[in-house]
Order: structure tokens, then C-alpha cells, then sequence
């Protein structure tokens, strides 16, 4: 399946963070997709099978880490990289979030245009 | 004439009968025999009717019936007649020896008994042998009295009394052969009885007699062993040598020594010679020799002299070791009495000396205190002559005789016994008690003390307990508690970053000019929101830094890295700021500083903190970074400046959280008030010092004092 734009699931059960990430995304060329739970995250991943997720850790329900761990462990979402960004600033928070098979790992308060870099950076990884 | 006539005309017949009369004499040797031919030929020939022929008896003097004839009562018994009875006419007619009538008379009956003839008036003729001047050897009594029977009764009684006389001096000299032949033997056997050889030599050394023990060391016999002759040889030959000095010494009685030799044992024997000259032999002199074996005696004497050597040397040994036992019972302080089975003491020590003796000269208390100490002692020690125990201990009081303190003394006593358990001694040891009640006393009062001490340890234990249990309770609580605070302030960092997240991301996309074209104004509205969220931020970074640290979730990791590389680094990093600042900003480094272990994150941490706090701080001058080796083996890194300063009264305070000088809300310096709490928190981490030196208005010194390795 190709697309025009590459597609982001921002996962954040705040609003304001989740529409900020995903109107600076669209502004700059991507397609956005949002999920406020880490159900909804999953549902989400396996039915538009983005090409990056941004995933917040605390979470109603599923959290962050839960949700990482299922979409890493299915073969269909497996390749999806995950930029995991949270408000856990603690040194064990990145550490159990990477563990958890996150691929990269930024701290709130995180710029929208850091977060851009990095999913950049990652989407130039995939790419051969 | 006619008497001739007779003689001549009975010679034919009457020779005859004479002649066969005096061969029958001569030819028995029984004097009855002859005394019965003589008594039958005077009946027959000699004309006599009755005839009793008396002797006189071998051993007493007396007449005894030897032959008969002619006697009309056979059984006839003789009167008294003895010889030493010159009262009785009829001893004095045979001592008279003279033919003679005698007359059986009614008196002499009467008083000495009747003859066996019948008639009254009898012719007696004694009996004699060769010699006159002996007594008579009997008597012939014959019947009836005439001339021509006292003729022929005087012939034969010169015949028979020849025979008679000579026949009892042939018995007499039998007997007497006999009895020293008997004599001989009797002696033989006495000598051979003597145990000791006896032995008599003639002067020559020639033995004469020798008993059956002299004979088995003198004498060899035939077919005897070469060994056993020599040594009688030996033995011959030392006797003679022996005897000649006897014969020298010419003493009547000579004692000495006679060594032999035993043939059939060869053993040496000694012998003690007692030789004397026999008594009665002068013309022929000879010794009797007696010899005494001394052997076993002279051994017995050599044992006894060996046993009295012993003796004495036992003797020596025995009062050496008692000398030696006195020495020894003297140096014991204790006194130290010794009893024997009655109850006397035999023995004891000078201390003891001082309890029971009476000095020269002692005072009446002195005495009264002698005579209770033995009574004392006494009763003390006849416990132990009843008790079957081996001994008895008992205390009781003493008193000093020269201080007449009274003394308690524990008396021990053991009874010494010879092997068959009867009592020889009783050894008593009395031990003065005042030291041991003196210590029993302290030892109590020790004790008291120490029980009351040991309640106080204990009150003290339980006071120490309880105290930390309510320290340890506190300290959980305090632990809760920071845990709680360091979760409180992590969740409120979660929940300030997430609004500050939108602002600070909105105001950037505004910035950008995302949302349209800002006009100058809301620009630089625009920044200082930006400017407010972020400082908000650095604070919230150095709450979390703080509840990191108190939460206990920030870990040291140690590692040795060098001093000199970490200072350039932290330089680099601040760069922006310091050329921003037109400060001077140096280092030095000093040359034995190279490398140290600690946890190179956090020390990194605190000196860029300092340094940014100098850069803050200082509006002219220089900052300056040093590393200086010790205190001890330790390393200092210290940042100088030229800054603003702090007075005295506050530099404890600068180390407290939210803690600046000035921390009214127009204070002239930025930052959170954090830093140099955070920084002290790291420097307790890892172990190290952070302090201040600091004058109002000259300048700072911070310093980290770093173990060289870690605690």
C-alpha cells in the first residue's frame, strides 16, 4: 500500500498535546492520525498500519506500555517505528519504555519541532 | 697213828670220790652246780646227814641258798642273814672263819627266823677263796656235828670255796669288760652325736678320735672322687698347719679361725677351732679339737653389718628428708600441726609455733590465749580420731597469743595411715579465713554493685530499645514519608510537564508563524511566555533531580576518569555563556592530578552547577577552576570568582532548597534556588565535601573535597 503522505499515529489521552503534534505534523506535509487510549492505539495501528507512532506512556485503560508492547509483538505492526514521548522524566522511565520496544524516547516538554526530527530521523533509518 | 690208818684206808675209796669230786669242779663253771656235787658227795662220803650251802650275793652281803642235801623239808626258806649285821651270832661265827658249832637257839630263832635244817645244833664252815683278807664267799651248815663230817665238810669247803671265789671273780671281771666296751660305744655315739666335728690328735697331729663329721671333711675312703680327695688333702693339710700354731701358742685352751673346704660341695666353709690339750695325758700329750662352722654366721654377721649400714644410710635419708619436710612446712604461711595417735602434737611450722607455744616472759593474756587455742585445736582434731572420714574440716576462731586478734581459721586435717589403716599421724593445716571473708565481702558488695549495675544496663537496654524502635518507627516514617513527598513531586513534574508541553509547543508553532504572521508586538509577547515556560521547566527538572535523588533512584556508577578532560569538557559546555560574559575564565590543573573514581555523571554535574552559579554571580572580574591534590589522598576541585560574594551568616543557608540570598519575588538573579541544594545532595552521594569560603563584594570559593576512591 502506498500513500502520498506519511502517515503518524499520535497516541495522547490529553487533547491539547495530541491536536498541537498532529496540526504542526499536517503543517508540515505528513498525515496524522490520533487515539486518545492504548486501545485505541492498537486498533488504530492494525487498521491503518502508519508508518511512525508517536505514543505517550500514561494512558487510560491500556497504557503506553502495554500498547508498545502488543504492537511490537504482532507481526503486522512489529516494523512500525515508535517515538515514545513522555511526562515520566524519571532515568528508568526511557529505560523500561525502550525495553518495552520503543525505538526512540524524548521527554516532555518536547518541542513539536524536536519531535519532527526525530521521527525524521527514524523514517531516513527505514528507508534503504 | 690210827688217824693214819684211816686215811690211808679210805684212801681207795674215799680218794677216788675226792679225786672224781675236784674233776667235776673243775670241770663246771655253774657255782650251783659245784655247790649241789659238794653238798650230795659230804652226804654221801662224808658222812654227814644234812647239808645247806650258802652264798654270799654278787651285789649285796647277804646269804642266799646255792645247793641242799639231805634236808627232810625241800621247800625250805633261809632267815634274814646279812653280813653287815654283826648282832646275828651266826654273821659273827662266818666272820670269825673259823670252823664252828652253832646252835639254832629258841632266842636267835625267835629274832632271826629258822633255818631249814632240822637239827638244832650245826656244824658251820665259811667258804673262802685264795686270797684270807677277803670277806667270806658263803657258808657250808652241816649235820649232824662230829669230828669226822667236820674234816671232810672243812675239805670241801676249802674246795668248793676256791671254786666259789674264783667263779664270782670271773663273773665280777665279765661284768666289768662289758660295761666299758658299753662304755665305748655310749661315747662313740655321744661324739658322733655332736653336730660340730670333734676330733682328738696325738701330738704328732695325728687323729686318734674323730666323730662321723670330722671324718666327712678329713677323711677320704676308698673309691672317693679325685675332687673330694684333693679337697680333704686341702683340709688335712690347713688342719695341720692350724694345730702347729697351737702347739706354738702353748696355751691350754686355743680359739681361731679354721678355713675348709666342703668335699662334696667344694664350697668354701669357715670353721671356729677350739683346741685344748686333754686333760690326765702329760706323758702323752694329745688335743681335742672342736670346730664350730661359722659360715652361715660369719655371712649372717656381714648381712647384719650391711643391714645396719642400710640403716643408718636409711637413718640419714629419714632426717634429711625431715629437715628438709620441717624447711618446707616452715616457708608455708599457713600454720601446719602434726598429731600422733594420742593426741600430741610431734610437729609443727614456726606460724603455728606463734598460735600454740608460750613465749619467754608471755603475759597472762597471752597464756589464757595459748590454752584456748590448744583446747580449740583439740576438740578440732578429735573429730577426726572418731570420724571414720580421712579427713575433717571445720572452721573455728584462733586467738594471736603477741596481738590477741581473734583469727577465723578453716582447719583441714587429714589422717596418714600405715598400709594396714592404722592411724600414725594426723597432719592439720589451718588456713587464715580473714582474707576470704574479706573478699567473700567484697565479692558481695561487687556483686551488689554489679547487680545494681546491670539493672541500670538493663533499664538503660530497654531505654536504648524503645528509643530506637521509635527512631526506627520514625525513621520508616520519614522514609514513607520522603518516598511519598519524592512520588508527589515526580507526579506533579508529570502533571506541570504536560500543560507546559502544549504551551511551550503552541507558542513555538506561533512563533513559527504556523498559525499567520505575528506583528512585532505579539512577537515579543509571544517570547516571554516562551521565556516563562521554559524557566518553569528548569525548575521542574530540578524538583525531579531532587525527588530523583531523596527517592533513592539515582545510582552511583563509579568509574576512574580524567580530572583534566572533565574540566575542559564543563569549559566547553559553558562556552556560549562565557563569551557571552567577558569574564576571564581559567583553569589549573595541578601535575599529579590525573585520574580519580567516583561517578564522573555526577561530579560533572555539580562543577558545571558552580560554574554557571560563578558565571551568575559575576559581573567583572574572573572565574577560575582549579584541581589541587588532597586533603590526604584526596582530590579538590575548586571554582573561584570575583563575584557579588556571600556574608558569613549566609553560607549555610546557600545550600538549602530554594535557597538564594535574595529570594524576594524581584530578586536580581535568575535560577530555580535549586542548584546548590541539588549539589550538595550529589556531593553526599558520592561520598565527597561541598563547602564555601566567601566575602561580601571579593568573591566565592566553592570546593568539592573528592575521596580518591570511593568509601
Amino acid at each position: 500500500m502506498s500513500r502520498e503522505k506519511v502517515l503518524v499515529l499520535v497516541v495522547d489521552d490529553f487533547a491539547d498535546n495530541r491536536e498541537m503534534y498532529a496540526e504542526y505534523l499536517r503543517f508540515k506535509g505528513f498525515d496524522a492520525a490520533e487515539a486518545a487510549t492504548g486501545h485505541e492505539a492498537v486498533e488504530l495501528a492494525n487498521s491503518l498500519l502508519p508508518d511512525v507512532i508517536c505514543m505517550d506512556l500514561s494512558l487510560p485503560g491500556m497504557d503506553g506500555w502495554e500498547a508498545t508492547r502488543r504492537l511490537k509483538a504482532d507481526d503486522r505492526t512489529r516494523h512500525i517505528p515508535i517515538v515514545v514521548v513522555t511526562g515520566h522524566a524519571f532515568d528508568g522511565d526511557g529505560q523500561s519504555a525502550l525495553e518495552a520496544g520503543g525505538d526512540r524516547f524524548l521527554t516532555k516538554p518536547c518541542l513539536p519541532e524536536e519531535l519532527l526530527s526525530s521521527i525524521e530521523s527514524l523514517l531516513a533509518r527505514g528507508q534503504p | 697213828m690210827g688217824r693214819s690208818v684211816v686215811t690211808r684206808l679210805s684212801l681207795t675209796s674215799k680218794s677216788e670220790a675226792k679225786l672224781s669230786l675236784l674233776e667235776a669242779l673243775l670241770g663246771s663253771d655253774e657255782p650251783a652246780e659245784c655247790a649241789e656235787r659238794g653238798v650230795d658227795w659230804l652226804v654221801e662220803h662224808g658222812g654227814a646227814e644234812e647239808v645247806l650251802c650258802l652264798q654270799v650275793g654278787a651285789k649285796d652281803p647277804r646269804l642266799v641258798g646255792l645247793a641242799a642235801a639231805g634236808l627232810r623239808n625241800t621247800h625250805y626258806e633261809l632267815p634274814e642273814i646279812d653280813l653287815e649285821r654283826p648282832d646275828n651270832p651266826f654273821t659273827a661265827a662266818i666272820l670269825g672263819r673259823q670252823v664252828v658249832v652253832f646252835e639254832q637257839t629258841r632266842d636267835w630263832r625267835r629274832r632271826f627266823g629258822r633255818l631249814p635244817l632240822s637239827a638244832e645244833t650245826l656244824l658251820l664252815v665259811p667258804l673262802f677263796g685264795e686270797r684270807t683278807d677277803e670277806l667270806p664267799i658263803g657258808a657250808l651248815l652241816v649235820a649232824p656235828v662230829a669230828a669226822k663230817v667236820a674234816n671232810e665238810a672243812r675239805w670241801i669247803a676249802e674246795a668248793l670255796g676256791k671254786k666259789l671265789a674264783s667263779l664270782r671273780r670271773f663273773e665280777a671281771l665279765s661284768d666289768a669288760e662289758r660295761r666299758l666296751s658299753n662304755q665305748n660305744a655310749e661315747l662313740q655315739h655321744i661324739v658322733n652325736a655332736v653336730s660340730d666335728p670333734l676330733l682328738l690328735t696325738d701330738a704328732e697331729g695325728r687323729m686318734i678320735v674323730a666323730n662321723s663329721r670330722a671324718e666327712t671333711l678329713f677323711a677320704a675312703l676308698d673309691g672317693e672322687s679325685d675332687g673330694r680327695r684333693r679337697a680333704i688333702a686341702l683340709n688335712n693339710m690347713l688342719f695341720s698347719a692350724a694345730l702347729a700354731q697351737v702347739a706354738l701358742s702353748g696355751k691350754e685352751i686355743h680359739r681361731r679361725e679354721l678355713p675348709l673346704v666342703d668335699p662334696s660341695e667344694g664350697s668354701d666353709l669357715l670353721f671356729e677351732m677350739i683346741a685344748s690339750v686333754a686333760a690326765g695325758a702329760r706323758e702323752n700329750p694329745a688335743l681335742v679339737c672342736v670346730l664350730r662352722n661359722v659360715t652361715d654366721l660369719r655371712a649372717a654377721t656381714e648381712e647384719l653389718e650391711s643391714n645396719l649400714h642400710k640403716l643408718r644410710a636409711a637413718e640419714a635419708n629419714v632426717r634429711r628428708d625431715r629437715d628438709r619436710l620441717e624447711l618446707v612446712i616452715d616457708s608455708v604461711a599457713d600454720p601446719i600441726l602434726v598429731t600422733d595417735p594420742a593426741g600430741n602434737i610431734v610437729l609443727m611450722n614456726t606460724p603455728a609455733e606463734r598460735l600454740f607455744t608460750l613465749r619467754a616472759g608471755a603475759n597472762q593474756d597471752a597464756q589464757r590465749a595459748v590454752r584456748a587455742n590448744d583446747a580449740q585445736f583439740s576438740s578440732f582434731v578429735s573429730n577426726l580420731f572418731f570420724a571414720a572420714a580421712p579427713r575433717w574440716s571445720a572452721e573455728f576462731s584462733l586467738v594471736d597469743p603477741i596481738s590477741g586478734e581473734t583469727t577465723p581459721v578453716e582447719g583441714v586435717a587429714g589422717r596418714i595411715s600405715t598400709e594396714q589403716g592404722e592411724l600414725t599421724a594426723i597432719v592439720t593445716i589451718l588456713h587464715d579465713r580473714r582474707e576470704a571473708i574479706e573478699k567473700a565481702r567484697l565479692y558481695e558488695q561487687l556483686k551488689l554493685a554489679s547487680s545494681g549495675l546491670e539493672r541500670k544496663v538493663a533499664e538503660a537496654t530497654r531505654e536504648l530499645v524503645w528509643q530506637n524502635e521509635l527512631l526506627q518507627r520514625q525513621h520508616l516514617a520519614l522514609e514513607q514519608a520522603s518516598k511519598l513527598k519524592s512520588q508527589f513531586l515526580a507526579n506533579v513534574s508529570h502533571e506541570f510537564r504536560t500543560p507546559l508541553n502544549a504551551i511551550l509547543g503552541y507558542t513555538s508553532m506561533l512563533l513559527q508563524s504556523i498559525g499567520g504572521p505575528l506583528t512585532a508586538h505579539q512577537r515579543k509577547n509571544l517570547e516571554r511566555v516562551d521565556s516563562n515556560g521554559r524557566h518553569l521547566l528548569a525548575i521542574i527538572n530540578d524538583i525531579l533531580d531532587i525527588s530523583k535523588i531523596e527517592a533513592g533512584r539515582s545510582s552511583v556508577e563509579n568509574g576512574d576518569f580524567d580530572v583534566h578532560e572533565l574540566v575542559t569538557e564543563v569549559i566547553a559546555e559553558l562556552e556560549p555563556l562565557i563569551s557571552r560574559s567577558r569574564l576571564e575564565v581559567g583553569s589549573e590543573i595541578e601535575a599529579s592530578v590525573t585520574t580519580v573514581r567516583s561517578d564522573r555523571k555526577k561530579v560533572k554535574q555539580i562543577v558545571l552547577n558552580l560554574m554557571s552559579n560563578a558565571l551568575k554571580f559575576t559581573a567583572q572580574g574572573s572565574i577560575r577552576i582549579a584541581a589541587l591534590a588532597g586533603p590526604g589522598n584526596g582530590l579538590t576541585i575548586a571554582v573561584f570568582d570575583t563575584g557579588i560574594g556571600i556574608a558569613p551568616e549566609h553560607h549555610s543557608k546557600i545550600f538549602e532548597d530554594f535557597r538564594q540570598v535574595d529570594s524576594s519575588p524581584t530578586r536580581e538573579y535568575g535560577g530555580t534556588g535549586l542548584g546548590l541544594a541539588i549539589c550538595r545532595r550529589l556531593a553526599g552521594l558520592i561520598g565527597a565535601k561541598l563547602s564555601v569560603e566567601s566575602a561580601l563584594g571579593v568573591g566565592s570559593c566553592f570546593k568539592l573535597e573528592l575521596p580518591r576512591s570511593v568509601p
